[in-house]
């Protein structure tokens, strides 16, 4: 898997057979918590069950969706995003204290978080390993242009790039644009169109082109 | 602190070579599911907070954060509170079993699983409702100060010294530098807006413009 360090290209150690030492580890501090009476086994799949299936980016497009087709949502979340995004029922911890930031034309957000791994888990869940990577964290305050190049994501040279590092307990959603092409679309249509990485900022979302090419791979 | 984990601006990294968004999974191995787990499980314990569950991870010898994964970056950190708070001994995380008797019950409340959803649902606010009266407003102009604490700090290395604007007031939030389950201090936190090349100079992007939000004493006026 991507490695969290400056030699990720060829590190496959955490899927070694048989168990890792890291493996190894982790099971033995499992059964010491589980002996000891402070942890509790349930309690433990049950929070995995919630963040590998229950809350995901697919949490995220249904705000952008809603705020692509309904103005007063969008301003909405402009005024009081915590209200606006609690109103799917999307709370809870790494969510607390939301932000919206808009793309437009003359402007591109951005987020990241330099000094850990901060992100918006109410509404795209834990997030991708790239995202908690050094380069990505080093390079997207410093280099910001050249970290969405490597997404394949290239601006016109005059729109300013907003970069939102989140060293407080303030999360960061972004809503893309809305891609051109889609006049009429439902909010469940054009939630097709948002991606993770476009919530993010490394990317734009898809254009409706692109749902045809997606189904024809 | 200094640490490896303050990594705004260093350069050498090398690529960030991102998975497909559609090809990666939530973990990566049935490890990291547990240290995940066992990581906010054993924080709704209620020994320690966010703050010094990031330090925990942060005062690694940075070749350690920088070589370990994420997750086991989790890992280390857990072991260090869980011996910290005296919740375990480096001696039972060795043998992986308990080797004096298991906590009073009654001194120590174990989540069952729908207590722990409901805290995860919950969340856990760091806005204080306390009359403090900012010092800055939107439109000021701030200097980050230049300080090196030892301690766990959110004023990222990159911005010490820089002038930047403040763009909003966050309202008064939990103080993470001094935050501990015995102490509370609150502080206004403000959104303040630095430009590409007040930051990085002639190597930095003018046309781009880095966000923090940073806490009032962080902050001088410029």
């Amino acid at each position: 898997m991507p490695h969290d360090g400056p030699d990720h290209d060829h590190d496959h150690r955490d899927h070694t057979e048989p168990p890792s030492d890291v493996a190894l580890r982790v099971k033995s501090l499992e059964s010491l918590l589980i002996e000891k009476g402070l942890v509790d086994p349930a309690t433990l799949d049950a929070l995995v069950d919630r963040y590998e299936h229950h809350v995901g980016p697919q949490n995220g497009k249904k705000v952008v969706a809603r705020a692509w087709t309904d103005p007063d949502y969008r301003q909405w979340l402009q005024d009081d995003a915590n209200a606006a995004i609690g109103d799917f029922g999307f709370k809870g911890r790494q969510g607390e204290h939301m932000v919206c930031v808009e793309n437009g034309p003359k402007a591109h957000n951005l987020v990241v978080c330099t000094l850990c791994s901060c992100y918006p888990w109410t509404v795209l869940g834990l997030p991708p390993v790239w995202y908690k990577s050094a380069p990505y964290r080093s390079r997207a305050v410093a280099d910001p242009r050249g970290v969405l190049a490597e997404f394949g994501t290239v601006l016109d040279p005059d729109v300013e790039i907003r970069v939102w590092d989140s060293t407080s307990e303030m999360r960061y959603l972004v809503i893309p644009e809305r891609p051109a092409g889609t006049e009429g679309w439902t909010a469940e249509q054009l939630e097709r169109l948002v991606t993770r990485n476009s919530m993010i900022g490394v990317e734009k979302a898809k254009a409706p082109a692109d749902l045809a090419k997606d189904a024809a791979e | 602190m200094n640490g490896a984990h303050d990594l705004g601006g260093m350069q050498g990294l090398g690529p960030i070579n991102p998975e497909p968004e559609t090809a990666e999974p939530v973990f990566h191995a049935d490890w990291e599911r547990k240290v995940f787990s066992l990581t906010l499980a054993t924080a709704l314990l209620g020994r320690w907070n966010i703050d010094m569950g990031r330090y925990s991870r942060e005062r690694q010898h940075p070749v350690t954060y920088l070589s370990n994964t994420y997750y086991e970056n989790w890992l280390a950190g857990t072991e260090t509170l869980l011996k910290e708070s005296g919740l375990v001994t480096a001696e039972e995380l060795a043998a992986g079993k308990p080797l004096t008797p298991p906590t009073a019950p009654d001194t120590i409340r174990v989540p069952g699983p729908e207590q722990a959803l409901n805290a995860v649902k919950a969340g856990g606010p760091a806005d204080l409702d306390v009359p403090v009266e900012p010092r800055f407003a939107v439109g000021d102009a701030v200097r980050v100060r230049n300080f090196h604490p030892q301690g766990h700090t959110r004023a990222p290395r990159y911005t010490r010294g820089r002038v930047g604007v403040v763009q909003r007031l966050h309202g008064v939030h939990i103080y993470p530098d001094t935050h501990t389950p015995e102490v509370t201090e609150g502080h206004p936190l403000y959104s303040v807006r630095f430009e590409g090349d007040e930051l990085w100079g002639p190597d930095g992007d003018a046309r781009s413009a880095v966000y923090a939000d940073l806490w009032e004493p962080y902050l001088e006026p410029a």
